[in-house]
């Protein structure tokens, strides 16, 4: 029932963010560009190439990274058997971070020399190294003889991070004016990027992850009674743990790396589906998806309306309204903690 | 005659091919359409486009490197004029895609690309003439201001200061706008061991010994006024600090490599030279 809710307001979002935008188009016409591509009408005008090339994109971006997002809270969440872990956690969004800066800052200096990196590719690419570098870093930290300790994984995750706060403080330090502005723009996050080609590129992540992470629901309600429990049902936690720091790193990396650091989505949108359908993974897994996918497209309609025709980089929303929620649930759930 | 004819004709067609609709995402290109006098075509800008004045009150399309394509296509643009380093890369591919034109100007802290922003600027917006004069203007200003520089030797040495409040400090090295100013007003930049801006600390401050600290009037503003600025650590001790030799200019006028440069070059020569006590040194 509650799913079912889930996916309208999933159609929902998409129909509002195609709906509006900077230019005004009438939704007649928006539904006649639609059929214009269901049957193959030949594109003419401004508007279908807003549309199609503009907007449509940023839609199906923002539906992939915010169910890419929400999934992976819910995976380490589950993982961590923590409310409060997110992907950030295990180092993607430090990671991620690094090879940003990494090549912003020296880009220009090394783009002269590796012709086959185009400009716009640099960034994600780096971006995408740095996230999967770092989390396996971690996971190494954290693995003694083919186990993954989850405790020493957090307290690797949270030093390295430390460490990765330092890096990125140094070159911060060497960078120009304009690229630190480019840098704080990036870690404020944008869907501005959005192209048919990088939908393209970002696909096959999200898909993966959002699509194997249901596989691990029964694992991941397992876990929620403890390791050595989860064992004796039969799960591989081993392979498990693995496997899903490697989807989370994998899905979660691209897309931090084409839209920079979308905050508290992974976080909040996993407690919001527990809220609504209780903590069962078989459901809060497609539920996040589903919730993190129409929020994000919400929130990035919302970016692109509110101070048009300039936009407002998306991370500002995500963390306005994500933090106040965040802190009501907290004192909601301490409350009940006292009188229980 | 024929020549005259000719030109006169190619003039007529560029006039008739000027855009009617332009978007600007650069502080110096938008205050070069309204040196030309071609600020009637313009619909919007960007964030950095803060003079002149009016220019502040058009709808802004945001800052010049986090540009949004819906955004500058809602303003139903014939030409969109952007910095070299305007982005993403990705929305202006994608505007221009659609079919807007769109010029990229270099904005390197040097006259060549002050006068060629001029000069592109004006055949795109059919000012030819106007552009050339303005050129011409610019260059004399220039000419004047490196004519009464003086010897090197005794030029002055500058500490240019950033901020923008909250106690924050940054000095400017070599190839900044600030050190490329410094320069053009014949004068020294008392920092030349780093590129770009560092932190102001007290003791580097003091080696460089400036004769003359200089701010933006923002900056200065921010800063708390010229008493303000010298308390900060380290400044009491430099000879600009004890003679209180502040040189404060307009922030876009100063650093925006403008159709003002020649202009501001001129005036913070001048300004840097004048300060009081200096002459005798």
């Amino acid at each position: 029932m509650v799913v079912a809710a889930l996916i309208v307001a999933a159609i929902g979002s998409v129909i509002v963010g195609l709906s509006l935008g900077a230019v005004r188009i009438p939704p007649g016409e928006i539904l006649s560009i639609l059929w214009g591509k269901l049957t193959g009408a030949a594109a003419s005008g401004t508007h279908d190439a807003v549309l199609w090339h503009l907007r449509a994109p940023r839609v199906v971006l923002g539906l992939m990274v915010g169910a890419g997002l929400s999934v992976a809270g819910a995976l380490m969440q589950g993982l961590f058997r923590n409310p409060l872990a997110d992907p950030s956690l295990i180092g993607v969004s430090s990671g991620a971070a690094l090879g940003a800066v990494f090549s912003i800052v020296l880009g220009g200096v090394l783009l002269p020399t590796l012709p086959f990196l185009h400009h716009a590719g640099f960034l994600p690419m780096a971006a995408f190294a740095g996230a999967l570098g770092v989390t396996l870093f971690i996971q190494r930290l954290a693995n003694t003889s083919g186990y993954t300790a989850v405790a020493t994984l957090l307290l690797a995750g949270v030093a390295v991070n430390a460490l990765v706060g330092a890096v990125i403080g140094f070159a911060t330090f060497l960078a120009t004016d304009a690229q630190l502005r480019t840098l704080s723009f990036w870690t404020l996050g944008s869907l501005g990027a959005a192209d048919w080609k990088i939908v393209g590129i970002a696909l096959p992540f999200c898909l993966g992850l959002v699509t194997l992470a249901p596989l691990f629901a029964g694992a991941l309600n397992a876990l929620s009674l403890g390791e050595a429990e989860a064992a004796h049902l039969g799960y591989a936690v081993e392979r498990i743990k693995g496997l899903i720091i490697f989807l989370t790193a994998a899905g979660v990396g691209v897309c931090v790396a084409y839209t920079g650091i979308i905050g508290f989505v992974g976080l909040v949108v996993p407690h919001l589906v527990r809220l609504m359908i209780g903590p069962d993974h078989r459901w809060l897994i497609p539920g996040s998806a589903l919730l993190g996918a129409s929020l994000l497209v919400l929130a990035d309609t919302t970016a692109r309306v509110i101070v048009a025709p300039a936009e407002m980089p998306i991370g500002i929303l995500t963390a306005a309204f994500g933090a106040p929620f965040f802190l009501g649930m907290l004192l909601r759930q301490r409350r009940k903690a006292l009188w229980s | 005659m024929r020549t005259l004819v000719v030109l006169l004709a190619v003039a007529f067609a560029l006039e008739s091919h000027a855009s009617d609709r332009i978007v600007s995402a650069g502080g110096a290109i938008t205050e070069t359409i309204y040196a030309l006098g071609a600020q009637d075509a313009l619909v919007a800008v960007d964030t950095s486009s803060i003079y002149p004045e009016q220019a502040a009150a058009l709808p802004k399309v945001g800052y010049s490197r986090a540009l949004s394509a819906e955004g500058i296509l809602s303003m139903k643009p014939s030409l969109v004029l952007v910095n070299a380093d305007s982005g993403p890369t990705e929305a202006l591919n994608q505007v221009e895609k659609i079919g807007v034109k769109v010029v990229r100007l270099p904005n390197e802290h040097t006259v060549e690309a002050a006068e060629n922003r001029i000069r592109v600027v004006g055949s795109e917006v059919g000012k030819t003439e106007e552009a050339d004069k303005l050129i011409a203007a610019l260059r004399d200003d220039l000419k004047v201001a490196s004519e009464s520089a003086g010897k090197p030797e005794t030029a002055p040495r500058v500490l240019f200061i950033y901020t923008r409040g909250g106690g924050l400090m940054n000095v400017s090295g070599k190839n900044t706008a600030a050190d490329a100013m410094i320069a053009l007003a014949g004068a020294r930049n008392a920092v030349t061991d780093y590129e770009g801006y560092k932190p102001l600390t007290a003791e580097a401050a003091v080696a460089a010994a400036p004769d003359v600290i200089l701010v933006t009037a923002k900056g200065l503003e921010s800063a708390g006024g010229v008493d303000e600025l010298l308390k900060q650590p380290g400044l009491t001790l430099t000879p600009a600090g004890q003679a209180r030799r502040v040189v404060a200019l307009d922030d876009l006028y100063l650093l925006g490599f403008g159709p003002r440069l020649g202009k501001a070059a001129l005036e913070l020569g001048q300004k840097l030279r004048a300060s009081p006590g200096l002459a005798q040194k």
